[in-house]
């Protein structure tokens, strides 16, 4: 692997830049792996990452039906923050978010992690009420947020509208050290890590079959023919699902199309993100100046990745009230991507009925703020076979034993 | 936009209905089933990439629940599926 390094930019500038090389291999399956990975998305790449950093276990594929970060990693709208009502979410969350202040210099790669703030909108006497809650939850576990005034809201956030009518701002919630990173950058850089000590990143191969033997996972078939694993993790969101069943046992997920645009680019106008979840409307500015917009879930389960019109007018309708700057912008692009959503909203890092498969599922809404916490999670189940104390509660048993998570009580709307 | 056929008003708007979710199995008596049958009532339901069977309510209409058939891909409600629910 190539440092890259200032030196290095230098060198190159007086060779053309010829001599970069790709970050990382284009492999081809060997005949057997220690752990498979299936999902070359963030979560999957950071799983395989921390295996080899934390566990010391190289010898490891991940394997991906399209193409590297192209699901939910290159189509979420790249916030991150950690301010969650339940400890369980708090530790796992707030442990990925620290994760990510250091990841640009422990990967040697820029993900461009900008810690510029995450202020979530308090519209509904109910709402601010909650997020007071939040708020001392999140003292009590040591996420640092502060509960914000509208006045002084006004003054973080010139553009914002805070008198209504519709959909008044009664208060905030902020976090100061939340913020955005570069999605694409995020699976790039795991990516570029594992390549250089051996793992094999194995692109345009989908799963068919799954071979069992007894209680165990012998092998998987794949379009690029039959790999032998010992240990076989699905980290595949939204298909999760369709891969159990490969593997012959169900999960409590529902699959949903959830949408995002960005507006053509304009000057800077808002330096921090803001959550609007009554009206299940997520806005930041992008580097590049476009405004990105996160939207509600599609109103019915499926497949397609594409989002329904109605959700997107729905969205943009009220975050008009809140942001009428934005009333005259055009759309750029519109997106959506399939997310896995559980009963609880609180994803699933879990053994199976399967011995050797482990599972990394269920984040729902809002799985990019997890990937470094979840890929350490996952990692250390997969390594010892056992969770550790980040991935324990959030197993599949919680719902034979009803001890959910509750997150969507915490955040009122799908996170 | 989905346009839902309503077995009482035709097709209309997808806005004017309410999702049901998918038809899963039928409730069972909880004094019957062992305890792992009934998490897997509370807990699982179909979510195939497909057709699927699933409940609508015609909320903003004439207030009736009905059951359509609908592929999770192509959104494609389909008029004479193969198999009942």
């Amino acid at each position: 692997m190539k440092k890259y390094s200032a030196f290095a930019l230098v060198k190159e500038a007086f060779n053309n830049h010829l001599g970069w090389g790709r970050a990382w291999r284009h492999a081809q399956p060997k005949k057997r792996y220690k752990v498979i990975i299936v999902g070359a998305g963030g979560h999957g790449l950071a799983t395989a990452y921390y295996l080899g950093k934390n566990f010391g276990i190289r010898d490891v594929a991940v394997i991906e039906k399209g193409w590297l970060g192209g699901g939910n990693t290159g189509r979420n709208t790249t916030i991150i923050r950690s301010n969650y009502l339940q400890e369980e979410s708090a530790a796992i969350y707030e442990k990925s978010r620290s994760l990510y202040e250091t990841l640009s210099q422990e990967l040697n790669y820029n993900i461009m992690f900008s810690p510029r703030g995450v202020m979530m909108l308090c519209q509904t006497e109910h709402e601010l009420r909650a997020m007071k809650r939040t708020y001392y939850a999140n003292r009590l576990f040591g996420v640092q947020t502060e509960m914000v005034s509208p006045m002084r809201m006004k003054e973080m956030i010139p553009i914002i509208n805070t008198d209504g009518p519709r959909y008044p701002i009664l208060g905030g919630l902020w976090q100061p050290r939340g913020g955005t990173a570069r999605h694409d950058a995020v699976a790039w850089g795991y990516a570029r890590a594992i390549s250089s000590w051996g793992a094999d990143i194995i692109e345009n191969c989908e799963v068919t079959g799954i071979v069992r033997e007894a209680s165990k996972v012998a092998s998987i078939q794949t379009t690029k023919g039959s790999i032998d694993c010992e240990k076989l993790c699905f980290v595949v969101a939204g298909s999760s699902s369709l891969l159990a069943e490969l593997a012959g046992f169900r999960l409590p997920l529902e699959s949903v199309a959830l949408q995002a645009l960005v507006s053509e680019p304009i000057k800077p106008v808002m330096d921090c993100v803001v959550m609007a979840n009554t009206v299940h409307g997520y806005m930041s500015q992008s580097d590049k100046g476009e405004m990105v917009i996160g939207g509600g879930a599609d109103g019915c389960n499926n497949y397609s990745q594409r989002g329904s019109f109605q959700h997107i007018e729905e969205t943009v309708r009220a975050l008009i009230e809140t942001f009428p700057i934005i009333s005259r912008l055009r759309q750029l692009r519109q997106w959506g991507g399939i997310v896995d959503m559980t009963g609880d909203r609180s994803p699933i890092i879990s053994k199976t009925p399967v011995e050797n498969i482990f599972l990394n599922c269920g984040w729902g809404t809002g799985g990019f703020k997890a990937i470094p916490g979840s890929g350490w999670a996952t990692a250390e189940l997969v390594a010892h076979g056992n969770p550790g104390k980040l991935a324990a509660p959030f197993s599949l048993a919680r719902f034979v034993e009803g001890r959910m998570i509750d997150e969507s009580i915490a955040a009122a709307v799908a996170h | 936009m989905l346009l839902i056929h309503c077995p009482f008003c035709k097709n209309r708007n997808e806005t004017e209905f309410v999702y049901g979710g998918p038809v899963g199995a039928n409730r069972p008596d909880p004094n019957l089933v062992s305890d792992e049958e009934w998490v897997d009532y509370l807990t699982m339901v179909p979510n195939p990439m497909g057709p699927v069977y699933e409940r609508w309510w015609h909320a903003r209409g004439c207030d009736q629940w009905f059951i359509i058939c609908r592929d999770t891909v192509t959104h494609e409600i389909l008029e004479n599926p193969s198999e009942e629910p």
